[in-house]
C-alpha cells in the first residue's frame, strides 16, 4: 500500500481529476495549500498569484492506493498536471503501513479499494 | 487651476443661460424627492446588487471580474450619458427623425434645474436626466451575465461603450423620447421591459453564442450563494425605484407600480419554488432568486398600466416560461448564457411587454388600455415594439461583437480562463486562504 501526495497548479485540478477517473482511481482527498519550490515563489505569470510573501496557491492531492495502482496514478497525475512550466508541482510516494475502513473496520489492501 | 475655474464658469453660464427666457413650469418638491431617491435606488441595482447577484454565481477565481465590470459600467456609462448619451436618447430635436436625437443636450447644455418642456414637467430636468442615466447604466451591466468568466476586460470596455452608443441610445430614443417612432406608434414600456430587458436579453443571447462556451469539463456550482441571495434581494429593493420611479411623480401611478412590482416578484418566486420542488425535488435558493428577477423583469413594462391581480398572473407566467427556458431549452441548444441574462431578462421582458398589451387597464391610467379592456390593437403594437427591438438588438450586437473581436479579440486565452479573470485581468484575488 502506498500513499501518493501530489502538489499541483490549482487550474489543473479539473484535468487531473478527469485523468484519475479514466484510470479508474476514484479515491481522492483534495486541499488548498500555500507553498513554493526552488524558485522561491518566482511565478511565470502573475504577481497576484502570491499571498503571504512569496507563497503561491497550490492544490494538494492525497491518494491511497494498492501497489498495482501506483504507476497508473502517477501517469494520470502527470497527464493532467504537466504543462512544462516551472510551478507544475511534484508527486511524493510514501509507503503506507496500515489502512482502516471506519464503516466496516476492514484493514489493509481491502480497506483501500 | 485657472483653466478649471474658467471651464466651471463656462458650464454654469451655459446651463443657467438656457432658462433665462420662456415660462418656467413649477417644480413639485415631492415629485423631485421621489425621482431623486428612485435614481439612487436604480444606481444601487447595478453596483452592489447586480454585482453581488452575478458575483456569487461565478467561480471564486472570477468574482472580482464581475464586481469590477459592474462598477466600471456604472462609471463609464454615467460619463458617456452626460457627454452625449442623454442627448442622443432624449433630445426631442432629431438627428435622424424618429431614430436618434441630436446633440442639443450634449454635455447637458440646456439641461438645468428647471423642468424640461418635453419630459417630467414637475421635476428639474437634471433629475429626469440622471434617473434615465441609471437605466442606461444597468442595461449593459445586465449583459455581463452572458459572457461572464471569459471576456477580456479591455475588450469589455469597448463593448459597453459601443453597445451604449449603437444599441441603447437609439432604442431608448425610439421607445421613450417624444420623437421616437415606436413611441409615436403607441408602444407602451413603462419602465424598460423593451428598452432594458428585451434589449439586454437579446444582446446577452448574441454575445453568449458568439463568445462560445466556457471551458470546463463539468459545470461548477455558484461559489457564493449568500452573495447571490443578498444581491437578488437588493435588486428587488432597487426595483421599487426602477418601476415606481418611472411614474416620474409621487402619485397614484407610482404607488400602483410599487405594489404590482412587489406582487409580481412574489408570485414569480412562489411559482419557481414550486417548479423546483416538483421537478428537481428540492426548493432552492438559486431558484427563488432567479424567479424573483424573472417576475421583476416581466412587470417592468407593465407596472404603470396593470392592476394588482394581473401582476400576480404576469409574475407567475414569467416564472414558468423563464424556468422552461433556463432549465430545459438552454441545455437543448447548448449556448452558454452563463448567468441566464437572456433566459431571465430577455424572456421576462418579452412576456411583460406582451402582457402590457393584454392587461393594461384604464383604471390605472385612463389613456392606456389593452386587449382585455377591448383595445386589441395595443397587443399588436406591443408585439411590433418587442419584435423590432429584438431584431435590432440582435443584429447590432452581433455587428459590434464581430467588429471588436476582429480588431482586439474579445475572449481571453485558455490559460487565462483556467487561471481565472481576477488574477489575469486585475492581478488580484477575491479570497485568501491563510490570513
Amino acid at each position: 500500500m502506498r500513499i501518493i501526495i501530489a502538489i499541483i497548479q490549482p487550474h489543473r485540478l479539473e484535468q487531473v481529476k478527469e485523468e484519475l477517473y479514466k484510470a479508474d482511481i476514484n479515491l481522492i482527498t483534495v486541499s488548498e495549500v500555500l507553498g513554493h519550490g526552488r524558485q522561491m515563489g518566482v511565478t511565470e505569470v502573475y504577481r497576484g498569484n502570491k499571498e503571504t510573501g512569496n507563497l503561491l496557491r497550490k492544490i494538494r492531492l492525497e491518494i491511497a492506493v494498492n501497489e498495482d495502482f501506483v504507476e497508473p496514478t502517477i501517469k494520470a497525475i502527470l497527464k493532467g498536471a504537466k504543462i512544462g512550466n516551472v510551478g507544475d508541482g511534484k508527486i511524493f510516494i510514501y509507503r503506507l503501513d496500515e489502512c482502516v475502513r471506519i464503516r466496516t473496520e476492514e484493514r489493509g489492501p481491502e480497506a483501500i479499494g | 487651476m485657472k483653466v478649471i475655474l474658467f471651464l466651471a464658469a463656462f458650464f454654469f453660464a451655459t446651463t443657467a443661460g438656457a432658462f433665462a427666457q420662456g415660462d418656467v413650469p413649477a417644480i413639485n418638491p415631492a415629485d423631485t424627492a421621489w425621482v431623486l431617491i428612485s435614481t439612487a435606488l436604480v444606481m444601487f441595482m447595478t453596483a452592489p446588487a447586480l454585482a453581488l447577484f452575478y458575483g456569487g454565481l461565478v467561480k471564486r477565481k472570477n468574482v472580482l471580474s464581475i464586481l469590477m465590470q459592474c462598477f466600471i459600467t456604472l462609471s463609464i456609462v454615467s460619463l458617456l450619458w452626460i457627454m452625449i448619451g442623454y442627448s442622443l436618447s432624449f433630445s426631442p430635436m432629431p438627428l435622424i427623425p424618429g431614430i436618434l436625437g441630436n446633440f442639443d443636450w450634449a454635455f447637458l447644455k440646456g439641461v438645468g434645474m428647471n423642468p424640461s418642456a418635453s419630459y417630467a414637467p414637475t421635476v428639474p430636468h437634471l433629475s429626469f436626466m440622471i434617473f434615465q442615466g441609471m437605466f442606461a447604466v444597468i442595461t449593459p451591466a445586465l449583459i455581463i451575465g452572458a459572457f461572464a468568466e471569459r471576456m477580456k476586460f479591455s475588450s469589455f470596455l469597448f463593448f459597453i461603450i459601443l453597445w451604449s452608443l449603437l444599441v441603447y441610445y437609439p432604442v431608448a430614443h425610439w421607445v421613450w423620447s417624444t420623437d421616437g417612432w415606436l413611441y409615436k406608434m403607441g408602444v407602451l414600456d413603462f419602465a424598460g421591459g423593451i428598452v432594458v430587458h428585451i434589449n439586454a436579453g437579446i444582446a446577452a443571447l448574441v454575445t453568449a453564442v458568439m463568445i462560445g462556451k466556457r471551458n470546463y469539463l463539468k459545470p461548477t456550482v455558484p461559489h457564493n450563494m449568500p452573495f447571490t441571495m443578498i444581491g437578488a434581494a437588493m435588486l428587488w429593493f432597487g426595483w421599487f425605484g426602477f418601476n415606481a420611479g418611472s411614474a416620474l411623480a409621487a402619485n397614484g401611478v407610482a404607488a400602483n407600480a410599487f405594489v404590482v412590482t412587489n406582487s409580481a416578484a412574489s408570485s414569480a418566486v412562489v411559482v419557481w419554488m414550486l417548479l423546483d420542488w416538483f421537478i428537481i425535488k428540492k426548493p432552492t435558493t438559486l431558484g427563488i432568486a432567479t424567479g424573483a428577477i424573472a417576475g421583476l423583469a416581466a412587470i417592468t413594462p407593465a407596472a404603470g398600466y396593470v392592476g394588482v391581480c394581473a401582476s400576480i398572473l404576469i409574475g407567475g407566467v414569467a416564472s414558468l416560461f423563464c424556468y422552461i427556458m433556463v432549465v430545459f431549452v438552454k441545455g437543448k441548444f447548448g449556448y452558454d448564457d452563463a448567468l441566464d441574462a437572456f433566459g431571465v431578462h430577455g424572456i421576462g421582458g418579452f412576456l411583460g411587454t406582451i402582457a402590457t398589451g393584454v392587461f393594461a387597464t384604464p383604471a390605472i391610467q385612463a389613456a392606456y388600455s389593452g386587449a382585455i379592456s377591448g383595445n386589441l390593437k395595443q397587443l399588436w403594437v406591443q408585439f411590433a415594439g418587442a419584435g423590432v427591438v429584438t431584431a435590432y438588438s440582435f443584429i447590432a450586437t452581433a455587428v459590434i461583437y464581430k467588429l471588436i473581436d476582429m480588431i482586439i479579440g474579445l475572449r481571453v486565452n485558455d490559460h487565462e480562463e483556467a487561471v481565472g479573470l481576477d488574477i489575469t485581468q486585475h492581478d488580484e484575488r477575491g479570497y485568501t486562504i491563510i490570513e
